[in-house]
């Protein structure tokens, strides 16, 4: 790791100027953040410890204004076992447990878990050309290894992908970040949150220089309780990333479809979700048929680029399978039979 | 400002209040081995993927490669060397004995702290749980039937079909615990 300065933020307030300086970095779970200093790849200046903010109530998981709020310093897992968390989202509280371990997990929080980057392997490895770590370098992976990265929104800059699985829920979910700066606060749609690289592949969020996470809320979605599923789709059972997963739910009307959530992970730079794609769903009988047209409408422009050309048919056939298992039921999702 | 000067900070480890003078780089782990004379917590791949060094912080199992020493100012931490009640074992360690849990024993420490971490979670329920639960921890030596079993041991969790594979089809997910 790179000598750096450490300071601690007892409160939100005392953070923001801190956080304001140069080359300063927020450290919370410090799962993903401490792993990339070791490889060279982020060399923050400062580090401010904003863990004791826990205790200034950014760990607060609550129910609020009909909806739920989660503090961005609560830990992934303390969300996943939320009793509001499992029981009216349970379609988030699956896809934060399909991610990482449980180490992880007990580190990291939901404000780091927005803030992830890719785990593309050129990004990592300090000794090859990336556009996103040092722009104008060149992006290897689009002639190289690129099994697990993008088949969407790529750019001739770059085709990482975003590597969360909360995040994915949190976009079907319609979830809203909440930050607060030296000049304010401001909520940003997580639809609005990633970005896609275009032809700056190094930024990954529109959070702004000096922007502190401080909550994401969740408006209601009771109407989806009883029909989610979260499917990861994976090199091995557990603790891998996703090489596509899907968060899909539905409120069904006997056999009738009324609205349907599809976010995918793994595809593309950011959580990819295709609203169309949804509202054409509206009305139509729940089964294979409309599943497969929402599904190639979802992928409609995908390309791949070697090595993960598979991901069409399988994104096609996750999203199928997603959608058929949130039809039989969150509870036939949660036994693992899907 | 002094990149390199040292951090004052005071751990409670295994019981014991300890102090150190650190930079700010140190990670928990090299804390423990290289500063604190607890060897037993080991370094595996340093990057949070083989959970080698997995110990309890305040009572939750972490990978304390990917925490700084600074940041655990005045926190509790547990090691395996912490776990024994002087020469009588913990049960997970008794455990681990009796059903032959390891062959060269280097994630040995790291998988009995995160089972000490899963068994304070209370989640585990099933056989499935526990493996799905023990997923950060990897044993290059494929101990994992018998580190399964010693777990699912002490836990009281009866194991139908010893080694049997996963309910769920092992394709596309593993069992979720929602």
């Amino acid at each position: 790791m790179n000598p750096f300065l450490f300071s601690q933020a007892q409160n939100v307030d005392a953070a923001l100027p801190l956080l304001a300086a140069d080359g300063a970095r927020p450290v919370a779970g410090g799962t993903n953040l401490l792993d990339l200093m070791k490889e060279g790849v982020m060399t923050p200046s400062t580090l401010v410890d904003i863990n004791p903010l826990e205790h200034a109530g950014l760990d607060v998981i609550e129910e609020h204004e009909g909806g739920l709020r989660l503090g961005a310093l609560a830990r992934n897992a303390a969300t996943a076992y939320h009793d509001t968390v499992r029981s009216r989202y349970p379609l988030l509280s699956a896809a934060i447990l399909a991610g990482a371990s449980p180490q992880l997990r007990n580190m990291a929080t939901n404000g780091g878990n927005l803030l992830q980057r890719t785990r593309c392997v050129y990004f990592y490895d300090v000794g090859t050309p990336c556009n996103k770590r040092e722009p104008g370098t060149g992006c290897p992976a689009k002639n190289g290894i690129n099994r697990t990265l993008a088949i969407l929104g790529t750019s001739e800059q770059c085709i990482a992908t975003h590597p969360s699985d909360m995040c994915v829920a949190l976009r079907a979910l319609d979830a809203t970040v909440h930050v607060k700066s030296g000049s304010g606060e401001r909520a940003i749609p997580i639809a609005d949150f990633h970005r896609l690289p275009g032809d700056t592949p190094q930024i990954d969020t529109n959070l702004q220089p000096g922007e502190l996470i401080t909550h994401i809320t969740l408006p209601d979605a009771a109407a989806f309780i009883d029909h989610s599923a979260y499917i990861k789709v994976r090199d091995r059972l557990s603790y891998a990333f996703a090489l596509v997963s899907v968060a899909a739910a539905l409120d069904l009307d006997g056999g009738t479809i009324r609205a349907a959530r599809i976010a995918l992970g793994g595809v593309a730079h950011k959580p990819w979700r295709v609203e169309e794609a949804e509202a054409a769903l509206v009305g139509k009988p729940a089964g294979a048929a409309a599943f497969e047209a929402a599904a190639d409408r979802i992928l409609e422009g995908a390309r791949g680029y070697g090595q993960n050309d598979f991901k069409l048919t399988l994104a096609k056939n996750a999203i199928v399978q997603a959608l058929t298992t949130a039809m039989r039921g969150t509870e036939f999702a949660k036994r693992g039979e899907a | 400002m002094d990149l390199y000067q040292q951090y004052p900070i005071r751990l409670r480890i295994n019981d014991q209040d300890r102090e150190f003078d650190v930079e700010s780089w140190v990670t928990l782990l090299d804390l423990l081995r290289e500063r604190a004379g607890l060897t037993g917590t080991k370094k595996g791949c340093d990057h949070g993927q083989c959970g080698a060094c997995t110990v309890l912080v305040d009572g939750k199992r972490v990978n304390s490669c990917l925490t700084l020493a600074v940041m655990q100012n005045g926190h509790e931490v547990t090691t395996i060397e912490g776990l024994a009640k002087g020469e009588e074992l913990h049960p997970l360690q008794q455990a681990f004995i009796e059903e032959d849990a390891f062959q060269c024993g280097y994630c040995t420490p790291g998988q009995i702290c995160s089972a000490a971490g899963l068994i304070a979670e209370g989640q585990a329920k099933t056989v499935d749980d526990v493996r799905e639960l023990m997923s950060g921890n990897l044993c290059r030596c494929g101990a994992y039937p018998q580190i399964r079993q010693a777990v699912c041991k002490v836990i009281g969790i009866q194991e139908s079909k010893p080694g049997a594979a996963s309910g769920s089809d092992g394709f596309t997910t593993g069992p979720v615990l929602a």
